[in-house]
């Protein structure tokens, strides 16, 4: 993307915010996520491999697998010895992990969270939940693919994967990272009318800011 | 526990008594009833505590049987008061009256059964369920597949399995055709 498509989004309508009173709707931001552009090479290059060796995890624990990050954390498999930590806010966290089913109530949690992070982000989606609905597949209030609400770099199939595929699964993403692969932000902020649409659509009660800065 | 079946027969008209294990039994009543015999049993006969009200969807009776779940500390015994009420209109005096609680459990049966409860508090909020627009979901003719094909996006290729058969041929399939049956080599 150059310089000249980045502009034209920049000019693009600003958000509407329907989902706010009149009042709230001047206490939120109305501007549009815009795709980053990567650095010089070289500066890219290193500034990957710094995230990818410090990746900090939001302690949000959706669904049944966030239960798998309980042994993760303490000395049986010690994810610190990846440089992966937990932080207990979306603002300082780099990697959210999707741990299994989301219902409707837990989705727009999950969006809202998603979009307070602040980027470069990246979505490890935890079990057959997160791709295809699992055991799920035919509740009224559970979603069955998440990666139409938000992008994902990382699936772990598995019901429950254990620790050990949740490790491998960072193993890959750091690989992932480091090769520059994991541009979920950017593709979330190209295609954010369809990921707003796809949310939009099933959660009815929208009364947040369109995009939560 | 007899005394008090006894009196449940002669004061109150119980159409039928089912007994299924010595703490464990079930009597069915008018749906006009309740209030005076739920009063009973609590402050007279000490089934004080109310465990739960429950639903369940009678569709080919056209009825929704409720559970009032009970149980007595001193003789250690469970007894539900099941009451048959019209499917159609669903509606059930309200117990909060009696145990502060039920009106969560009213509550939660009014979002997932539709079953009102004039009177109950906050009987109109939602429960567990934000905007939801659709039918009571645990009501049997609500068809949960095809709302979920309809709203959220299947993904194309999955297949199932009988897990038992699929576990003969992949797994146990000498297993399965040795005379032993007991498990040996495991």
């Amino acid at each position: 993307m150059d310089k000249k498509d980045m502009k034209n989004i920049e000019k693009e309508m600003k958000l509407a915010n329907e989902g706010l009173s009149e009042k709230e709707r001047t206490l939120f931001s109305d501007a549009r996520p815009t795709p980053v552009r990567p650095l010089n090479k070289y500066v890219e290059k290193f500034l990957n491999w710094a995230r990818a060796e410090s990746l900090w995890i939001l302690g949000y624990g959706t669904g049944c697998g966030a239960i798998e990050l309980r042994p993760l954390m303490t000395s049986r498999y010690d994810m610190f010895r990846y440089g992966i930590a937990p932080r207990p806010s979306p603002r300082q966290s780099s990697v959210f992990i999707i741990g299994g089913y989301a219902s409707l109530k837990t989705i727009k949690r999950i969006v809202r969270s998603y979009e307070q992070m602040q980027g470069p982000k990246f979505v490890i989606a935890l079990g057959s939940c997160t791709i295809n609905g699992g055991m799920y597949y035919d509740s009224y209030y559970t979603i069955n693919r998440i990666n139409y609400y938000i992008p994902v770099d990382i699936y772990v199939a598995g019901c429950m994967p254990r620790p050990e595929s949740l490790i491998a699964g960072f193993n890959k993403l750091k690989e992932n990272i480091k090769a520059g692969k994991c541009d979920g932000m950017n593709k979330y902020a190209k295609n954010f009318d369809w990921y707003k649409a796809n949310q939009k659509k099933i959660i009815k009660d929208w009364n947040m800011p369109d995009y939560n800065w | 526990m007899e005394e008090i079946l006894r009196t449940l027969e002669q004061q109150f008209a119980i159409t039928h008594q089912n007994k299924m294990r010595d703490d464990l039994l079930f009597v069915d009543v008018k749906k006009d009833q309740i209030i005076s015999l739920l009063t009973y049993l609590k402050d007279y006969a000490g089934f004080t505590h109310l465990a739960f009200l429950q639903a369940v969807d009678r569709i080919e009776d056209k009825k929704f049987q409720l559970t009032y779940m009970l149980y007595s500390f001193q003789l250690k015994t469970n007894l539900g008061i099941r009451v048959f009420i019209d499917r159609e209109k669903a509606e059930m005096i309200s117990i909060d009256k009696l145990w502060a609680h039920a009106w969560q459990y009213q509550r939660e049966l009014k979002e997932m059964f539709g079953i009102d409860f004039p009177g109950s508090p906050r009987v109109d909020e939602s429960f567990v369920l934000e905007s939801w627009e659709e039918m009571p979901p645990m009501k049997r003719d609500f068809d949960t597949l095809e709302y979920s094909i309809k709203t959220y996006y299947q993904r194309p290729g999955r297949s199932t399995n009988d897990p038992k058969k699929y576990m003969k041929k992949k797994l146990y399939n000498n297993f399965a055709k040795s005379p032993d049956t007991g498990r040996k080599n495991d």
